[in-house]
């Protein structure tokens, strides 16, 4: 069975403000040195799939620089390997991708061209460890049109931004409600779709050619009678970056607890990323470093505390560091302070200057000094 | 730099880092937290726009072999050119090893000849420094020179380890001296050479003709080619560390450790490139504390550690603390360790409790030539049980398991098999 993946990386979001002003949500720094779209990227050559296919839309630069040839991901391949599909100019008009629907179905030749019975449909903002052939055999298993990942959210989500099913006893879903007050169930749809690749190409020439755009609520949840849609439930760590700032903020925090760390970065496979060749992250003697993440090429002098520092930062001595995420290569010169902060690349907080956060932490824009 | 070819010979054992270079060549050894030694070479190479690189292999060349695969990491995998490694082979004839550096050179030469260039950088892959080989190459190329020689000022005391040359005003070499035991200069040769390729052909084919000769470039092309007049001495001044002694290559080590560390890693022009695996970044604990060292990705440091090179994916469990050592990739230390001038091996694991590294120096028992200071080694894959206690010089061996409460005083040993000897 060959299953061609695809990644919906084009969305703009609105909720997470500064952050993405140049760059699209997938490609959103996480963890010191990774890219949000790295999990499902290595999720998918984890599990096997080497034709990938991005989807991009909003701001790309960053996302291309990123992915590049793929190599990184061992996708760089004479078969299959890495595509990035963005919009384009045709004979029949020009359109922008109106819809995660349209956006696959603007890219149907890569869909008819391969030899991959089966789709899978992933997000490149979401954080999560899986290895996809579980979900696979669930499939068969229950003779499934479609499947859909779902996970049982705790309180510590906002229930009400994410979509819910409604599932039988077998698993089938019978109701899905996208963003309600008080959903009737817990179970949120995580944004991973498993399809057989001519049945979605039937659905996408039954709806999209009517002006309906979305997959979820346009192509899928109209058809929930008609088509059998299982749930595959997954347990593990799952967070969406694009859910807001203070939420990108936690998520880049969890990375602090053990559990967390040894199930994203020690089990089912490793997650790739770009490589910047730094040296190793160097301390000096004044260096006073406790909880926080460090990345290589950071130079640390000052005191930094429940932090993550992405690659090739320089905190000098003197300087405090708290309750913050601080991007790549960015500078916290002398005797500078600061809190609960996110600080984007190549920032410099100047000597003896302070940038705290309270409730929400503060966001400095990239190539910012303070 | 389409007319050079640069050689990189990485063939040797060396002996006298003892366990360290018992399952791997010297060119492997994992240097300063992320790197093999050979990287600095390589990256030397790229860095000054070689990209035509053959490494001649000979000891143990597996992990080499894997380490450089195709190039990638160096930009070295390319239609033209690239990275080639070079093994001994069998002819119809004859099947034989490489003999010394010319005849290795020599050996090779239908590989260079394909390049067709005008000039080939003979380097060696065991050595520490950054270098830029085309201001060699044009060095060698504004003197006329047929064979030029880096070379550097070394402490007169010191000069006796070295090739030494006495040079004119022009810098032109007038006499070479192999390890003198009376130095008339201070200048040692590096083992970096620029050749030009047609003339040093020929001398290499003559000399793989005199059965006499050692077939090294130091000891017979070099006195040998002298004659010619035209072979220079290039002044380098820089950092430059051949780490082929533990104590060296420890001392290396922690100089990156420095504030102000004599070798800059951290430079953006002159990326030291490698193969490494795929981590996280580093993570310290609430417990953790990290002074003066280097601290590399896949990290997790509970434990205190200060003045020390830790490798990828080294764990330091609460309570322990390490000084003054170099901890390999993967090295696994458990709670209330004390390590202190130790150079631990990957893949190793400390139990709980174990005291590496204290009390005084004494002679080593097992062999006074490559043990002679007072850095403890302890091998690859090896497993220190809980309660241990070792004292300073100790060496362990590769793929040993050390049951728990052993105690070795200064200058023990514990090998598989050989623990009397």
């Amino acid at each position: 069975m060959k299953v061609l993946g695809l990644i919906l990386a084009g969305g703009r979001s609105e909720a997470l403000g500064k952050l993405v002003h140049k760059r699209a949500s997938a490609a959103l720094p996480v963890f010191g040195k990774y890219r949000a779209i790295d999990f499902t990227l290595s999720n998918m050559v984890n599990s096997g799939i080497y034709k990938v296919g991005v989807l991009t839309q909003y701001n790309p630069r960053s996302l291309m620089d990123h992915l590049g040839s793929g190599k990184e991901w061992d996708l760089d391949r004479k078969h299959g390997g890495l595509y990035i599909l963005q919009p384009y100019l045709g004979m029949t008009g020009e359109y922008w991708y109106r819809g995660t629907a349209d956006a696959i179905f603007q890219n149907t030749t890569m869909l008819r061209r391969g030899d991959e019975d089966y789709v899978l449909i992933g997000s490149g903002d979401h954080i999560y460890k899986m290895i996809y052939n579980e979900l696979f055999s669930y499939h068969f298993e229950k003779g499934a049109d479609v499947t859909l990942v779902v996970k049982e959210l705790d309180d510590t989500y906002d229930i009400k931004q994410y979509g819910v099913v409604v599932t039988d006893v077998d698993g089938r879903i019978l109701e899905f409600h996208e963003k309600v007050e008080n959903p009737p169930t817990r179970k949120a749809f995580l944004g991973v779709y498993f399809i057989n690749k001519y049945l979605l190409l039937d659905l996408l020439y039954d709806t999209v050619p009517s002006g309906k755009y979305d997959l979820l609520l346009d192509v899928i949840v109209p058809n929930l009678s008609r088509l059998r849609v299982y749930a595959y439930e997954f347990n593990g760590y799952w967070r969406n970056v694009k859910k807001g700032i203070l939420e990108y903020y936690r998520i880049n925090m969890d990375v602090l607890k053990r559990e967390v760390r040894e199930e994203l970065f020690l089990k089912n496979g490793k997650v790739y990323t770009k490589l910047k060749d730094y040296p190793p992250a160097k301390f000096t003697g004044t260096a006073k470093v406790s909880n926080s993440l460090v990345s290589d090429g950071c130079i640390v002098s000052g005191i930094v505390k429940n932090s993550v520092l992405f690659r090739g930062v320089v905190v000098r001595a003197g300087a405090l560091v708290e309750n913050s995420i601080v991007m790549q290569d960015t500078v916290i010169e002398e005797g500078a302070y600061v809190r609960n902060a996110i600080i984007d690349k190549n920032c410099v907080i100047r000597a003896e200057q302070s940038l705290i956060g309270d409730f929400e932490p503060v966001v400095l824009e990239k190539w910012m000094v303070v | 730099m389409k007319n050079v070819v640069a050689l990189i010979l990485a063939g040797g054992q060396g002996t006298r880092l003892g366990v360290l270079t018992e399952k791997i060549p010297k060119p492997a050894v994992q240097f300063g937290g992320k790197y093999r030694i050979i990287d600095f070479t390589l990256s030397n190479c790229v860095n000054s726009g070689i990209y035509q690189v053959g490494v001649l292999a000979q000891y143990r060349p597996h992990l080499l072999n894997k380490h450089i695969g195709i190039g990638k990491p160096w930009d070295l995998d390319r239609k033209g050119g690239g990275v080639t490694i070079l093994q001994p082979y069998s002819t119809l004839k004859e099947s034989v090893w490489y003999k010394g550096t010319a005849d290795a050179v020599y050996q090779n030469i239908e590989f260079i000849d394909e390049y067709k260039p005008e000039y080939i950088v003979v380097l060696s892959g065991d050595h520490i420094y950054s270098m830029d080989y085309s201001e060699f190459v044009y060095y060698h190329i504004s003197k006329g020179a047929l064979a030029t020689i880096a070379c550097m000022e070394v402490p007169i005391t010191e000069a006796h380890r070295f090739g030494i040359m006495i040079t004119d005003i022009d810098n032109k070499i007038i006499e070479f001296e192999e390890k003198p035991k009376k130095p008339r200069s201070n200048l040692a040769s590096l083992g970096i050479y620029v050749f030009n390729w047609n003339f040093i052909k020929e001398v290499l084919i003559e000399d793989a003709k005199d059965e006499s000769s050692d077939h090294d470039f130091g000891k017979n092309i070099i006195p040998k080619i002298l004659s010619t007049g035209k072979v220079y001495a290039f002044p380098f001044e820089g950092y430059w560390r051949d780490v082929g002694t533990i104590l060296s290559y420890w001392e290396a080590n922690l100089e990156l450790t420095r504030p102000i560390p004599p070798f800059n890693l951290y430079d953006p022009n002159w990326r030291i490139y490698t193969k490494s695996e795929e981590m996280q970044p580093a993570y310290i604990s609430e417990t953790g504390e990290v002074r003066n060292s280097i601290i590399s990705e896949g990290c997790e440091i509970h434990g205190y550690v200060d003045n020390s090179v830790i490798s990828q994916g080294v764990i330091i469990g609460e309570g322990s603390v390490i000084r003054n050592s170099v901890l390999m990739t993967k090295v696994c230390v458990g709670s209330n360790v004390v390590i202190e001038d130790a150079i631990i091996a990957d893949n190793s694991v400390i139990g709980d409790n174990c005291k590496i590294g204290i009390g005084k120096f004494a002679e080593s028992k097992y062999d006074k030539k490559v043990y002679d200071s007072h850095i403890t080694v302890i091998g690859m894959d090896s497993k220190i049980g809980e309660n241990c206690e070792f004292g300073k010089n100790v060496v362990v061996g590769n793929d040993v398991v050390v049951p728990a409460g052993t105690k070795i005083e200064s200058g023990g040993f514990f090998f598989s098999g050989v623990n009397e000897k």
